[in-house]
């Protein structure tokens, strides 16, 4: 019962906000391209020959770089900075006296743009395969599958992280700094630029045991077909998650009694 | 006259804004530890690209640390001064408070440039300054009058050519209303200014050295720091300069005459 009716409720702020999102189509499409930095990295690796020294073809670096460029599409948060606003323009108050956790409006939201953003990271990779016929390949539906599934569990861990980081927006009114601390090491160690196989040994021997390298370097490792550890990779994800929830959980209890809306 | 009347509006612009920023006292901090920890990444994926190789696009790791370290100034410019402001002319003209500035006794190029400072940005110049010192120390580069005097008109230049197109790209908010998403694009282009131009592809060289020109703005002046570069460069980066302040200028007023103002 209880499950049917957020069940309903998320259906309808799903669509809500995808016809939000359709408004921004151009926007995204933007945000889309802002997003292909791996490409030039790929350039990079490829052009200097780096790939030699670890044991990746040419073919296998692109289609990670791919991946990585699409599991970053769909995983992209920003509930810090609307969350922020939101709070800062006193938005918050109404969302907290309605019957629904007011991150779920985020959420849908999220999810939404994702629906929108899906076509133009299409047409990104179309041309990508006009440039580099050699790398195109069809994985099988169960790698695909499962790696729509970790892209998703990817989306969930930096949406809960971020979550936290936006409930302190309860005790200082910028907390987008922080999640713009957050960011860098997102930027350099979860695979985006570099493969994690690349990194120096002193790095890799700690890197796994943090949530970095499952937010792209394992989906785009699946899904290009990259040696990885799958059931490993995916029980570290649910294991952050299961980590994270319920510090997301104290945290937003804590923030919502500190509360004390504009102007008192 | 008109010079001393600039230059007193800019003292007042520098105290309101201060004031105004150092507020937030600890995200200053916050915002340090983000540079650092930023260099820090670059760093670290640059010494991944050196693993095995001595040289990259023909660059030696001391000598791409230069690029490092004037990116990293060059983007603490952009943090101190471009992306305050910049980004406000997007709240301006969706808010119609483009108006108040357009009725002032003042250009308004120069009120929408140089209104806002964010003080963060300080330390990320300075940060970018020591890494600089380092690198000349390392390279055993000799200061000489003329050496100095050239890099610091390269720099300049590159600074030129990054407030333009910062300066285009928010302009065309006058047509579009929501160019945020422009911006991040522009930032992402960006971010291959950190790396030394002949480690891209011939094509990527082209895109970037004719289309937008990033090329120039980090790759130049560090040649110069090792006095590799050729005249003909110089004289073109100065020549790309000068036309590029010179059509963003021309752009803005253009874009002026289509503005209509809230709600017209």
């Amino acid at each position: 019962m209880i499950f049917k009716l957020i069940n309903r409720k998320l259906l309808t702020l799903l669509k809500v906000q995808y016809s939000n999102m359709l408004e921004y189509r151009v926007e995204i499409a933007l945000w889309a391209i802002s997003g292909i930095i791996p490409f030039f990295m790929l350039n990079i690796w490829t052009n200097n020959n780096l790939n030699e020294s670890i044991n990746i073809s040419d073919v296998m670096l692109s289609r990670y770089f791919l991946c990585a460029f699409f599991v970053r599409q769909f995983s992209v948060v920003w509930v810090v900075f609307s969350f922020e606003e939101d709070s800062l323009m006193g938005k918050v108050s109404p969302y907290l006296i309605q019957p629904l956790n007011p991150f779920f409006r985020y959420f849908a939201q999220h999810l939404a743009e994702q629906i929108t953003r899906f076509p133009f990271a299409l047409i990104i990779a179309f041309f990508f395969f006009i440039f580099n016929p050699e790398s195109l390949w069809i994985p099988n539906l169960g790698i695909l599958l499962l790696s729509i599934v970790s892209t998703f569990l990817s989306f969930l861990i930096q949406f809960l992280i971020q979550s936290i980081v936006a409930c302190l927006c309860f005790w200082t009114e910028k907390a987008s700094s922080i999640e713009r601390l957050l960011f860098i090491p997102t930027l350099f160690l979860s695979g985006l630029l570099a493969p994690v196989v690349s990194f120096p040994t002193y790095v890799k021997s700690w890197i796994y045991l943090t949530p970095f390298p499952y937010l792209i370097d394992f989906p785009a490792n699946l899904l290009s077909g990259n040696e990885t550890n799958i059931s490993g990779g995916l029980s570290m994800q649910i294991l952050w998650i299961f980590l994270l929830f319920p510090l997301f959980k104290r945290i937003w209890s804590e923030g919502t009694k500190k509360y004390t809306a504009m102007g008192s | 006259m008109n010079l001393r009347k600039y230059l007193k509006v800019y003292k007042k612009f520098l105290h309101t804004s201060l004031a105004s920023e150092l507020e937030y006292k600890t995200n200053i901090l916050v915002d340090l530890i983000t540079a650092i920890l930023s260099l820090v990444g670059s760093i670290f994926l640059l010494s991944i690209f050196f693993q095995n190789n001595g040289f990259i696009g023909g660059w030696k790791f001391e000598q791409a640390l230069i690029i490092q370290a004037i990116y990293t100034i060059l983007n603490g410019i952009t943090n101190t001064w471009f992306n305050p402001n910049l980004t406000e002319i997007v709240k301006h003209i969706r808010e119609g408070t483009l108006d108040f500035v357009l009725l002032k006794p003042i250009d308004s190029q120069f009120f929408i440039s140089l209104k806002k400072i964010n003080p963060s940005g300080f330390l990320e110049i300075m940060l970018g300054f020591f890494l600089l010192l380092f690198c000349i120390r390392i390279n055993q580069i000799i200061l000489s009058l003329s050496f100095l005097s050239l890099s610091l008109i390269t720099i300049s230049c590159s600074i030129c050519i990054l407030y333009s197109l910062w300066f285009f790209i928010s302009t065309t908010t006058i047509w579009f209303v929501k160019t945020w998403n422009a911006i991040e694009v522009l930032r992402s282009f960006l971010y291959i200014g950190r790396f030394p131009l002949n480690s891209f592809s011939f094509s990527l060289r082209i895109f970037f050295s004719v289309f937008i020109p990033i090329a120039f703005i980090t790759t130049i002046p560090s040649e110069v720091f090792l006095g590799l570069s050729q005249l003909w460069k110089i004289l073109l980066e100065i020549i790309v300069a000068a036309v590029f302040i010179k059509t963003s200028r021309k752009f803005w007023l253009f874009a002026l005459k289509f503005y209509s103002s809230a709600s017209s």
